[in-house]
């Protein structure tokens, strides 16, 4: 036999001031169900001495005001959302008890998105749903719950299963998913009901204490005044009418969850060991003290995967090592042409405005509808390095320097052809001056993962070098090539 | 001092992590994605929590959920994700609980396409979502100041019991440059009113309900207090040749990139441009601008958008100096070339 308390549970406020101050009767209806159901989720809080710990998230409906009844630490949530609060106060205080009510309206209508993903992610949380199959605040309107043929005042001609589909089995749907722990359906029918309700609302929140996962209790509660009855009458068509729909019962009571909550712990990391992970305070490669002819507003294009973006990144890094400013921009809306990839690189002893090249005055094309798109925007004077394996056209301008580089050709006999672009790189360090052959040889290293391919890289600067040396003798560098 | 060659949407979550962050919760969307995949990499290695949500609807809700637990929580999107947002930001003012939200802002409406825009400024700056309420709006125009102003965030959100917001483009969140790395970490300190799940926290109640009409209308003027509060303690911007200026721009964020490079060249030319960038939008620097509206011959808002942020100039200057608006829509940028060459033939036509 089971005691029944009949003195107020500790962890509910003295008064209920929420229907006036002093109260000892609260603002629920007459033989509204939230009221017992308070009681058995108080008690059970005081009887798991969990009271200091418990955080109570709230939903919109009435139970909105669960805060003037529990002295617990207490959140309101916008409607259906509480079990996404719930998540991430668990993963906020490891200690806490996070308790999740929430009405039908809330949980299974607008919130039905959050209450999947926080059950399937198998949060370590406790939710009570209150399934009355109406709208109770709102003035009795439909609900995912209201069973066909039920008359709500927005059924007022009950619920057509053709035009409003069928009552949502809750528990049901959280018993498909793998992670919950605990899935039970009870009934506040009658008092043995009650007395079940009781137990799963006790097992439920006992089971959070022991870390084991997620649980849910969905209780069919009876709604007299918005289904315009009396209180014993409600209980009677709960029993006659809901649970049929809502076959109560347990639907899932597993020893452990499928995984380990401790998962969801982090571990403590020092402050020196984040400093350390972020990289603060590490060496810089500092080689140059590079005094630049002029800005340098670089574009580099090509076909995806030759290298573009990553091979414009390597010079922003060797500008940083030369201590000059820079910048590196992605070729992006109206600036993607060609159907290429591309990105703008600045370079300057000045802080850097725009980072958008629209006119370089260095050009690295990869492709030849790289230099169709980009030849005209070249500056008079400025410099277009062609991967002439891959465009094999010669530059039209004449009042541009052209390096023409059979650079995937050299590349593919080096044993790599992903090196093409560091060969019109080098050259391109040689001829315009922006940074040095010595910077790049010190960054390629740490910009490259992968040793053969850092060996591969360094053997293209070599011969990179040995190209810019047998054609670009140094009185030609000002002209034309 | 070492210096990172980073991404702005890189830098953003560095100057989180090392401004006291503990928790990202968020759902990915391009051009904000980088955030979200610097946060998966660093939060779980630095020992914090990062958390892909199911939707931006339920990430804000975990913001709100983590905020109120006392946490420093951060999260990132994009236009579309800011739109779903709208509920939980209205929550988070109404409850004061404080939090960072960064908005890459990319092109609209509806789907629109991941090129930069600034067209969530009305939204973001005049109160995203139901009710009187907005945040401090910070927007930077670089890498670093993805950093600093994610480092500095935390504090502000705290310190004003607001979501702080930084407001970014597609283009601010791509670009790398080299960024310098706050050296010290924050520590997130104690909250009173924050429920920490223990006996000293239980009385705590966060809620954004309040039932009677003069307690409602008394939480509404303490929110606006507090906004008119910050115009006094944390307007920022940046002035660029001010002091002789008759033609100012006023642009932020990637705007502000260019309208830097055009005032160079204008200058070069011999015209006496200059460029008031404000690095809050909330609170908007008016105060200044009024000031400059006396001096200037013409002020030109240059943004990517129908003409949103020049609302607040003209509600500035009030009439005092003409507001000219050059704008671009639809991902569409303009180079440096491009601003120069209309501000002279406005010149030229007078």
């Amino acid at each position: 036999m089971h005691t029944i308390k009949h003195q107020k549970a500790r962890s509910l406020y003295p008064t209920f001031d929420r229907k006036a101050p002093g109260a000892d009767v609260s603002h629920y209806c007459p033989g509204c169900g939230h009221g017992t159901v308070h009681n058995l989720i108080a008690e059970a809080i005081d009887d798991l001495g969990i009271q200091d710990r418990t955080i109570f998230c709230s939903p919109v409906g009435c139970s909105v005001f669960a805060y003037y009844y529990f002295d617990v630490g207490n959140i309101q949530c916008a409607h259906g959302r509480a079990p996404a609060v719930a998540s991430a106060i668990r993963r906020t205080h490891e200690e806490a008890i996070v308790i999740s009510y929430q009405g039908d309206g809330d949980l299974a209508g607008i919130g039905m998105s959050q209450i999947v993903h926080a059950a399937n992610r198998g949060e370590n949380i406790t939710v009570f749903f209150i399934n009355n199959a109406i709208y109770g605040m709102t003035g009795g309107q439909m609900a995912p719950t209201t069973i066909l043929g039920q008359n709500t005042v927005t059924t007022p001609a009950g619920r057509l299963a053709a035009n409003e589909g069928f009552p949502v089995g809750v528990a049901e749907i959280i018993n498909s998913l793998q992670a919950p722990v605990f899935v039970e359906r009870v009934s506040l029918a009658g008092p043995v009901k009650v007395m079940k309700a009781r137990m799963a609302i006790r097992k439920a929140l006992r089971n959070q204490v022991e870390k084991k996962g997620f649980s849910l209790v969905e209780i069919l509660s009876p709604c007299p005044v918005n289904w315009k009855m009396t209180a014993v009458e409600s209980r009677r068509w709960l029993e006659n009418n809901l649970e049929p729909v809502f076959p109560v019962g347990n639907l899932r009571d597993l020893p452990k969850g499928p995984f380990d909550q401790v998962d969801k712990k982090k571990a403590r990391i020092s402050d020196r060991k984040i400093l350390e992970i972020l990289g603060v305070g590490e060496e810089e490669v500092h080689t140059g003290t590079v005094r630049l002819k002029e800005e340098q507003n670089f574009k580099i294009a090509g076909f995806g995967g030759q290298g573009v973006l990553s091979t414009g990144i390597l010079l922003a890094n060797c500008a940083i090592a030369e201590g000059l400013k820079t910048t590196w921009l992605p070729s992006y809306g109206a600036e993607m042409r060609g159907g290429t990839a591309n990105a703008s690189i600045n370079i300057s002893h000045e802080t850097i405005g725009s980072p958008i090249v629209s006119f370089p005055n260095a050009l690295m094309v990869m492709n030849l509808p790289s230099l169709d798109a980009f030849e005209d925007t070249v500056r008079p004077g400025g410099a277009i390095y062609v991967n002439s394996s891959l465009a094999p056209r010669k530059v039209r301008r004449e009042d541009v320097t052209a390096y023409h580089i059979p650079a995937s050709d050299i590349a593919n006999d080096l044993g790599g052809i992903q090196c093409a672009s560091v060969i019109l790189l080098t050259v391109y360090a040689l001829v315009s001056g922006a940074i040095t052959i010595e910077t790049l040889q010190k960054v390629i290293p740490l910009a490259i993962k992968r040793k053969n391919l850092v060996d591969l890289n360094m053997r293209a600067i070599e011969v990179g070098i040995a190209w810019h040396r047998e054609n670009c003798p140094k009185e030609e560098k000002t002209t034309e090539v | 001092m070492g210096q990172h060659l980073m991404k702005g949407n890189e830098a953003v979550i560095y100057g989180a992590l090392l401004g006291g962050a503990t928790h990202y919760f968020g759902y990915p969307i391009t051009p904000a994605s980088e955030i979200a995949h610097a946060a998966a990499d660093l939060f779980p290695r630095c020992g914090k929590h990062f958390l892909q949500a199911e939707c931006e609807v339920s990430s804000i809700s975990m913001l709100y959920g983590a905020a109120a637990a006392g946490a420093r929580v951060i999260t990132g999107s994009s236009g579309p994700g800011l739109s779903l947002m709208a509920e939980g930001l209205s929550y988070l003012s109404g409850s004061e609980l404080p939090s960072v939200v960064v908005d890459v802002q990319r092109a609209g409406p509806g789907l629109g396409y991941i090129w930069p825009e600034q067209s969530d400024y009305n939204f973001i700056v005049h109160g995203a979502g139901h009710g009187s309420h907005s945040g401090v709006v910070l927007a930077p125009n670089s890498a670093q100041e993805m950093c600093d102003f994610a480092y500095k965030a935390f504090e502000l959100a705290e310190r004003y019991r607001c979501t702080v917001f930084i407001l970014s483009d597609a283009y601010i969140g791509q670009i790398m440059e080299p960024v310098e790395l706050p050296r010290q970490i924050q520590t997130n300190p104690h909250k009173d009113w924050a429920l920490y799940g223990d006996e000293g926290s239980r009385h705590n109640l966060l809620s954004s309900i309040y039932l009677k009409l003069e307690e409602l209308e008394g939480h509404n003027l303490h929110l606006q207090a507090k906004y008119k509060r910050m115009e006094t303690e944390i307007v920022d911007f940046e002035e660029v040749l001010t002091d002789d200026a008759e033609y100012l721009f006023v642009a932020y964020g990637i705007s502000s990139r260019i309208c830097h490079s055009a005032v160079g060249e204008l200058r070069k030319k011999g015209v006496k441009a200059g460029m008031l960038r404000p690095k809050t939008l909330f609170p908007f620097p008016s105060v200044r601008l009024r000031q400059l509206a006396g001096q200037v011959k013409k002020m030109i808002v240059a943004e990517l958008s129908n003409g949103q942020m020049v609302r607040d100039v003209l509600l500035a200057v009030q009439g005092v100096v003409p507001v000219d608006l050059y704008n671009w829509m639809g991902g569409r940028i303009p180079s440096t070339e491009e601003i120069v060459l209309r501000l002279q033939k406005d010149l030229a036509a007078g």
